[in-house]
């Protein structure tokens, strides 16, 4: 029949996640459809229709998805759902939280952030934080599904598909978007970030993450923490690169006095090349760098600065 | 208000997991089984509630084998007032707990349920979400600070990029995040008068819920290991590869 993706957005900005689920999305069922719901998000709907492989984009706009509330998209995927034999979408805290209940309600089982499609009915997907990978087979049916999108190369935006513009499907009125508060940052989003530098624990202190920044200025990368320099209060939560916080598989990761628990090794380990500075020689995040270094990170990374500096970053 | 909160007995977090030989799934045997940590957070927010005054009654609802009455027990020493065995070998999906789940919201007729944003051993996080639907019933998940008020809760979740606030109307289900709380340790006289407390057996069947997996697991397997690079000496030389690789 067909698959239907979720596009993921903020209302202005289709996200490079929709890009990679849309890849995934081809391998289960073919021609590919994307729904983007939002509120006056013409600019969403028509990126999304450049991206390849996708047939028509369906964009249902009304400001009950605004926020991508749980209660109305579901509602807005189930008027759909017939006409599509998988359904797809990123696993991010937004496609977590409404797909399940689309699942529930067709009465099928979720295949959560899938890795790799081996068929169109078997995938493989992270158990127990990534330590064990599942090989599963979905039952004849629908197939509802959410993507670990840094496991599949984004669709490029060489399409050109068709809009169909559609209304709302209601809202339930059970449930309502009070406010948000998002980090600002001129940064990449950890994410999607083709670099990104981290600090652990041995930074010592929050301020001292200045020291990251100015790095990640001059490469342009995007900077995490582990879940330890969270808990200590160095930074907000989002920075947190984990199992418990975002899963990230950049081109370059760079690890600064992070020990490498199994909880951080768990989000970052897919990543392509992997540098580490810690004063331990011991510390585990070796065992999986390309590049390491045993150094005291706080004379280390100036050095690094001053380097980059000189080849005209 | 009674509030329901389903605990799992899962691996325990700080076990080195390891994959049978066979492929056929994660060696269990002689292994640390403890609740799942997203859990022992849902109950300590449910507690506080009681302590508070909000929240009359807490159930603990597990989904499992004999032993899962063990979890129910730690639940019980932590504060909750009395539990739910259903007792089932094998693995239960998420979308079967939540059938379970519905019929004994069902039946309890609770306004909160807490569950926790998911499980430590098949990661799914699905089944809050599920039960929500289920019971058509409002839902905030990956909660990180929960405001109860007048027939409605205002729950700050943990989202990409920040924090979002949602309203729901209760009855509502809510899946916690790490940072909700700080679970308590039992003390040893609630450890002993949890031992008094009132423990459900029931069966899926009571329920009139098929447990039996709609996804076959194929084979489990170790993920690919990555092997550890060289060794530099000097920042400088750090740049220098990272440069030579094309990497910056």
């Amino acid at each position: 029949m067909a698959s239907l993706v979720i596009a993921e957005h903020d209302g202005k900005v289709l996200k490079d996640t929709t890009n990679k689920t849309v890849t995934a999305a081809a391998q289960v069922s073919t021609p590919v459809h994307v729904l983007v719901a939002g509120s006056g998000a013409d600019a969403v709907a028509e990126a999304a229709a450049k991206l390849a492989g996708v047939e028509k984009v369906i964009y249902a706009d009304d400001p009950a998805y605004a926020k991508m509330v749980a209660e109305p998209m579901e509602k807005l995927i189930l008027s759909l759902a017939d006409k599509y034999d998988a359904i797809l979408a990123p696993a991010t805290t937004n496609g977590k939280n409404y797909m399940p209940r689309v699942a529930a309600k067709l009465d099928v089982p979720q295949i959560s952030e899938i890795l790799k499609v081996d068929s169109p009915d078997t995938f493989e997907r992270p158990i127990y934080a990534g330590n064990a990978i599942a090989t599963v087979q979905a039952p004849a049916g629908k197939k509802v599904i959410t993507v670990r999108t840094t496991a599949f190369k984004a669709a490029d935006a060489t399409g050109s598909a068709s809009i169909e513009k559609i209304g709302g499907a209601g809202d339930p009125g059970i449930s309502k978007f009070v406010s948000e508060e998002l980090s600002k940052s001129e940064r990449p989003e950890l994410t999607s970030a083709k670099i990104v530098i981290s600090g652990g624990r041995g930074m010592q202190s929050g301020e001292n993450f200045h020291l990251l920044d100015k790095i990640a200025d001059k490469l342009h990368a995007a900077v995490g923490a582990s879940r330890a320099a969270v808990d200590a209060g160095f930074v907000p939560n989002d920075y947190q690169v984990g199992q418990t916080g975002k899963v990230v598989a950049p081109e370059l990761y760079i690890a600064v006095g992070i020990s490498g628990a199994i909880q951080h090794l768990a989000g970052m380990k897919d990543s392509k090349i992997i540098a580490a500075i810690n004063k331990d020689e011991e510390a585990p995040i070796f065992q999986v760098a390309d590049y390491g270094l045993v150094a005291d990170l706080f004379k280390a990374i100036p050095e690094m600065d001053e380097e980059l500096t000189k080849l005209g970053y | 208000m009674k509030v329901i909160v389903p605990v799992k007995r899962v691996i325990d977090y700080n076990v080195k997991v390891r994959v049978k030989a066979d492929q056929s799934g994660v060696d269990l045997a002689n292994v640390k089984m403890s609740m799942n940590p997203f859990d022992e957070i849902s109950v300590e927010e449910a507690i506080r509630l009681k302590e508070k005054g909000k929240a009359t009654e807490v159930i603990a609802v597990s989904i499992g084998p004999q032993q899962a009455s063990e979890t129910i027990r730690t639940a019980l020493a932590m504060g909750a007032d009395r539990g739910i065995l259903v007792k089932t070998d094998g693995e239960v999906e998420p979308l079967a707990v939540a059938k379970i789940l519905k019929a004994i919201c069902e039946a309890e007729k609770p306004e909160l349920v807490i569950t926790g944003k998911q499980a430590i051993d098949d990661d799914s996080n699905q089944t809050g979400q599920m039960l929500a639907a289920l019971l058509g019933w409002p839902q905030a998940t990956f909660a990180h600070k929960l405001e109860m008020g007048d027939g409605k809760a205002d729950i700050e979740r943990e989202i990409d990029g920040g924090l979002q606030t949602v309203e729901v109307k209760l009855p509502a289900v809510m899946t916690t995040d790490l940072r909700l709380n700080e679970p308590r340790y039992a003390s040893l006289p609630n450890i002993m008068k949890a031992k008094k407390k009132p423990i459900d057996e029931k069966t899926p069947a009571d329920y009139g819920v098929d447990v039996t997996p709609r996804l076959k697991t194929l084979k489990v397997t170790e993920p690919p290991k990555r092997q550890a690079g060289i060794k530099v000496k000097t920042a400088k030389e750090l740049v220098d590869k990272l440069k030579e690789v094309g990497a910056i």
